[in-house]
């Protein structure tokens, strides 16, 4: 046979495959562009009939669903949320890791080994005690309580990375800066902190998409409340009140991922490192 | 105006929080620095960096934990002394055995065909010069949300009675082929299948990437030898490729068991565990929040502990000392 030939299944394969894993979305894309008339009364792939018949696209959805479905205040709510639920376990666990890393102090070996294995606690194991504390402290709903939650909830894993990259850092810089008369605050700000950048930016990513991405985390530390509600919980209530408005449901499901879509093509490198070394997480 | 208001306050919101967090560790490493006698800095100083990360673990889990199992032994609203009863009602209860038994279809069915698809990608793509397109395409759905990624299915398993035209791709497929159109998500035998097949379409680009790196790292001299000695294509993939990659094939694998094990939006957003559909972690959110029966939602929340922890145990030991001749 010649070679072209033997080759031919494999990219039959692979075409069929990349197809079938790009359709849903892509019905998802079309159908979010088309007027509420025709999403309820024909299949999206009608309009490949004459695709390029532009009028019967339109970014109508859109505005309805971030107006008056009250995406618009999620999509803010979502970044209220993400972003400091982001920057303080990264600063945390930097912090602790440097600790860890290159401070001397009896239990140092031990007290990493405890923070590791508190990467099995399913957050299902936390639940209900934090429920309960959060009624009588009033945290309940407030966008400071689930930033703790999550900032707690990744410790583990982000000072198991960062721990694990700075202690590799070549230790004669660490000595010849503490021998010239640099503070560790010197030392972490301005050596630790710049060389440790991959790490950093690799758990950033894998956070700030895992906050943006949570529903278990909101629903049960934020209640249902629109005014403080990310986007994942807004779309979930439009799956219950409005089930049978594709117009809306589609376009409100693009809107929570133009985010994490332009996270990953803008920060493919990272993006990957950090779903591969965040995959351990409870 | 008012757009812009709520965006002013948003942008403090995100300042406040995150310029707090450095804030606080500038302030306690000045205090330390400037108060401190000369001999004690060096003691106290890694506790000062090391205790909001301290505080913060035992605070949202390490108390939570110890409280919960101490609460899975008592009554619903945590008054009296119960004992195991908690347990022994979860494993007579009809609906909680259904939420076990869709566990392990889940388990099975999301593990089992995301690894071996994911494998089979990364091999096939592996020998095209166009490989990082199927690859990116595959890997895309990672991206997306659960809740996102259940509205996308949620279109495509749409049900309209026959004679109507149909919008979701699967019915418009079956009933233009002559069938009849189907209930993914009402029908019993199917349903739980339906939302498996979402996480396997999320699933499959971690797996592809994970086992991709993985057969890159094969020796070529290796295949090239094997070739040379008569081996064929299928020969060389189960007697080369997968024992060279078992130990990456075992850390996929368990990784999607542990995100399985406690799969809970899908579940959630698409029929709300209704239809036969339940798993353990949408059957725990029920006694929690509908039910407020703490004493068997904390229950369990201690199964799903001891379920994880073995499989936590063998995934950190392949993940932190891989060895690919085992």
């Amino acid at each position: 046979m010649p070679p072209w030939l033997t080759r031919t299944p494999v990219h039959l394969a692979l075409v069929t495959l990349s197809l079938l894993w790009t359709l849903p979305s892509l019905g998802l894309l079309i159908s979010s562009l088309r007027p509420p008339a025709d999403v309820i009364s024909s299949g999206w792939w009608t309009v490949f009939q004459h695709p390029f018949e532009f009028t019967q696209y339109s970014l109508e959805n859109y505005r309805a669903v971030l107006s008056a479905a009250g995406m618009g205040q999620a999509l803010l709510n979502s970044f209220t949320i993400a972003i400091p639920a982001t920057v303080m376990p990264i600063a945390i666990a930097a912090f602790a890791a440097y600790a860890l890393a290159w401070m001397e102090f009896p239990g140092r070996q031990w007290l990493f080994l405890a923070i590791v294995t508190l990467l099995v606690v399913p957050l299902q194991m936390t639940f209900i005690p934090l429920l309960r504390a959060y009624g009588n402290l009033g945290l309940t709903g407030t966008f400071a309580g689930v930033w703790l939650a999550h900032t707690g909830y990744s410790l583990p894993l982000g000072i198991y990375l960062l721990c694990n990259y700075i202690q590799a850092l070549p230790k004669d810089l660490v000595e010849a800066a503490a021998v010239d008369g640099a503070t560790h605050w010197a030392i972490f700000t301005r050596l630790i902190v710049p060389l440790s950048m991959p790490a950093i930016a690799s758990f950033a990513v894998f956070q700030f998409l895992w906050v943006w991405n949570d529903l278990l985390v909101a629903l049960v530390f934020l209640g249902g409340t629109p005014t403080v509600a990310p986007l994942t919980i807004t779309l979930t209530n439009l799956v219950g009140s409005r089930g049978q408005d594709w117009h809306l449901l589609t376009a409100g499901a693009f809107v929570t991922m133009t985010v994490p879509l332009l996270v990953f093509f803008a920060l493919q490198r990272y993006f990957v490192r950090g779903l591969l070394a965040g995959s351990v997480k409870g | 105006m008012v757009v812009f208001s709520k965006i002013g306050m948003a942008v403090l919101a995100i300042l406040v929080g995150s310029g707090g967090v450095v804030a606080l560790f500038y302030g306690a490493n000045a205090l330390v620095e400037r108060f401190a006698p000369g001999q004690f800095k060096g003691r106290i100083l890694p506790w000062v960096y090391l205790a909001p990360a301290l505080l913060l673990l035992l605070a949202y889990l390490v108390i939570p934990t110890v409280l919960t199992v101490y609460v899975s032994l008592l009554d619903a609203r945590s008054q009296s002394f119960v004992g195991l009863n908690n347990y022994s009602s979860l494993f007579a209860d009809p609906g909680m055995g259904e939420a076990f038994r869709n566990n392990i279809f889940w388990l099975v069915g999301v593990t089992g065909i995301s690894v071996s698809l994911g494998l089979l990608i990364a091999v096939l793509a592996d020998r095209v010069r166009y490989e990082p397109l199927p690859k990116t395409l595959i890997f895309l759905p990672m991206a997306i949300s659960f809740v996102g990624a259940s509205v996308i299915w949620k279109f495509i398993y749409a049900f309209r009675p026959a004679g109507t035209a149909q919008i979701g791709l699967l019915n418009g497929v079956i009933t233009s082929l002559g069938f009849e159109p189907v209930g993914w998500l009402v029908e019993r035998s199917l349903n739980n299948f339906a939302l498996i097949a979402i996480m396997i379409w999320l699933q499959t680009g971690f797996c592809m990437v994970l086992l991709s790196a993985a057969v890159k790292g094969i020796p070529q001299e290796i295949i090239e030898a094997a070739r040379i000695d008569g081996a064929n294509e299928a020969q060389i993939f189960w007697r080369i490729v997968v024992p060279m990659i078992r130990s990456t094939i075992l850390v996929v694998s368990t990784t999607i068991v542990l995100l399985v094990l406690k799969v809970f939006d899908i579940v959630y957003v698409m029929t709300a565990g209704n239809q036969g559909t339940e798993v353990i972690a949408s059957r725990m959110f029920k006694e929690m929040f509908s039910f407020r029966h703490y004493g068997r939602g904390s229950a369990i929340a201690v199964l799903l502990l001891l379920a994880v922890i073995p499989i936590m145990v063998v995934n950190i030991r392949e993940f932190r000392h891989p060895n690919p001749t085992r």
